[in-house]
């Protein structure tokens, strides 16, 4: 049984020049205690993805009419894109779905202190009292491994280094029992020594409470460290997703081997660094057929990327890419 | 045995934190660095956020206070006392000393041109003496930064982040430079673009024989590009290598550390969260 399916997700823009497609025809679904690692480069729709499972996207959003997007909790499933009012959202907003953003600083109000924020959601999304939040805040504080949690909870986001203010930002996100968290680049504004606590951090919260989370980054080494899944995005679609060992190891698409090829690697300090050729288009002008096949090096000129969008095939099991079923590389 | 470019030693830079009169309270930023950069090599720093490695570059081009120690410069035309700097000596020095931003949205006018931006060092240090003499010279630093000629007439907000980052580069490189620093130039840029802006740099300070110090919180950018590393934590210099030495045989606690914490792209190798400190 699935946490979440969402299928057939197409997220445009209204904006001045037109309508601006973000996000085309994204399928994926999620246990609950799996974690799905999202990856892309800026532009991907991968932060456009995920925003809409709470449905925060920006009032210019236009969904695709088949988009559909499901949750499903104990007392049964959630049509996420029906939800009109606000009041219904408030269980996808911080009810059973929670967010952690990139920017610690960002996401706390500066002039509240970290525990009346945290207490203020509580008392939103539960029917606890002032009191049992204050106790359950906490002992979150110290779940995350905040020392002298009682007076952090006093204290305001600048009193905080960045490490411990994404650690607050966890245990604020975690407090209501969410079913699904969603994180949006959690690590990318922390030092190396920082980030690896904090990945240590989110691998024993998903033993522990057993929540499925979506793991949004650019980076795929971070990926490789905490997901069991994960999905390749750009220009808002998937080209690639399956099993994190076998996507990093066998690469099926050309863009996720452009990808790997780019990174810089600490095994073998001689590899050149191979970045994907041309620049990321302009959203108003998508390419047709395969939306990678202009920066491709590997396909020949007049093939069928370029008018014919190729499907999800699986190359192995569990394990897709958007090729053609003639291009699927042979297993040996 | 040529003379190093960069010399420093004892180098301190110490920030006033307020207090009053009698007690007044000071930051070392910078504590008591020595250490050298050869003429034409590419040396990185590295540290977490804090560390001074930005303090420290700041402190090379003489735009914050040395407070303590010496420094000199010393590209084999002219040399300077860092420490000690007269206005003109310090006109002299901007030329030769350039820095490349980290954030290639917040480093460039929206409201001037390409070729306005890369023209503009050009022409507040007086180096050109014509406006034809500008535009030869624009037009072939932005051709060596792999910038589309064409593109000079627009303004930024049409170019992605690694085109930017290219107009940053061309603009650093205008005024003929011999020594560039470059504070964290790819950490806001994706890794396809990331490779390529360094594989720009790398070619650049052959092609043109410049040396790099090259500011970085990401270890495996510096691995990649750098053939000496140096490690700074809390302002001090803790361990100064060649590349290949440093990550092959690390010597300080600190730097293994730093090390272990890097993720791996093999997903069984798992990486280490150093000791809560």
């Amino acid at each position: 049984m699935s946490l979440i399916d969402v299928k057939n997700l197409t997220v445009q823009f209204k904006t001045d020049e037109g309508l601006v497609t973000a996000v085309d025809d994204v399928s994926f679904s999620l246990k609950p205690g799996e974690v799905m690692g999202l990856v892309g480069e800026s532009g991907s729709g991968k932060s456009v993805t995920a925003k809409s499972l709470m449905k925060l996207n920006a009032r210019n959003t236009v969904y695709g009419s088949d988009s559909r997007i499901t949750l499903h909790l104990d007392d049964g499933p959630v049509d996420v894109m029906g939800l009109k009012r606000p009041r219904d959202m408030q269980v996808v907003r911080g009810g059973a779905v929670s967010m952690i953003f990139q920017e610690p600083m960002a996401s706390f109000a500066p002039a509240m202190t970290i525990g009346s924020q945290m207490v203020e959601q509580l008392l939103i999304h539960t029917n606890m009292n002032k009191k049992q939040a204050k106790d359950l805040s906490i002992e979150m504080l110290d779940r995350v491994g905040i020392l002298d949690p009682a007076i952090r909870f006093g204290q305001y986001a600048f009193e905080l280094s960045g490490g411990m203010r994404q650690r607050a930002m966890i245990a604020m996100a975690l407090s209501t029992k969410p079913k699904l968290l969603i994180a949006d680049e959690p690590t990318t504004a922390l030092d190396v020594t920082i980030q690896a606590q904090v990945l240590d951090l989110m691998r024993d919260l998903v033993s522990e409470f057993g929540m499925g989370i979506i793991f949004i980054t650019h980076d795929l080494s971070v990926v490789a460290q905490t997901a069991d899944k994960v999905a390749v995005m750009y220009l808002g679609r998937i080209l690639e997703s399956g099993p994190v060992r076998d996507v990093i190891r066998t690469p099926a698409h050309a863009y996720t081997r452009g990808l790997l090829n780019a990174l810089p690697r600490l095994d073998d300090l001689d590899a050149p660094l191979t970045p994907i050729p041309g620049d990321i288009p302009s959203p108003l002008e998508r390419p047709n057929g395969c939306v990678f096949h202009p920066r491709n090096p590997e396909l020949q000129p007049g093939s069928r990327y370029e008018t014919e969008r190729p499907p999800l095939t699986e190359v192995s099991p569990g394990h897709f890419a958007a090729l053609f079923p003639e291009d699927v590389p042979s297993l040996p | 045995m040529t003379k190093p470019l960069i010399r420093t030693k004892d180098l301190s830079v110490e920030f006033s934190i307020g207090g009053k009169i009698f007690n007044k309270k000071t930051l070392k930023a910078v504590n008591d660095v020595s250490f050298e950069i050869p003429r034409g090599a590419f040396v990185g720093v590295v540290g977490e956020s804090g560390s001074g490695k930005t303090t420290l570059g700041r402190a090379l081009l003489n735009a914050v206070d040395i407070t303590g120690g010496e420094a000199e410069y010393d590209d084999g035309e002219v040399q300077f006392d860092l420490t000690n700097m007269s206005p003109g000596d310090l006109k002299e020095y901007r030329r030769r000393a350039q820095l490349i931003f980290q954030d290639p949205y917040a480093a460039l006018s929206p409201r001037m041109t390409v070729r306005d931006i890369i023209a503009e060092p050009l022409e507040v240090m007086g180096l050109t003496k014509s406006r034809e003499e500008t535009d030869a010279r624009v037009r072939e630093i932005a051709g060596k930064c792999r910038l589309n000629l064409e593109h000079l007439r627009r303004y930024p907000h049409a170019f992605s982040g690694g085109q930017r980052q290219r107009i940053s580069i061309a603009r650093a490189l205008a005024s003929n430079p011999r020594f560039v620093i470059a504070d964290e130039c790819v950490a806001a840029l994706d890794v396809s673009i990331q490779a390529d802006i360094l594989n720009l740099l790398k070619s650049l300070q052959k092609d043109l024989g410049l040396t790099f110090m090259f500011i970085s919180h990401d270890l495996s950018v510096v691995a990649h590009t750098c053939d000496h590393v140096v490690v700074m934590y809390h302002g001090k210099i803790v361990e100064s290598a060649p590349t290949r030495e440093l990550f092959a045989n690390p010597q300080q606690e600190y730097t293994r550390n730093l090390l272990a914490a890097i993720p791996s792209l093999d997903p069984d190798q798992k990486s280490r969260a150093p000791a809560v400190g």
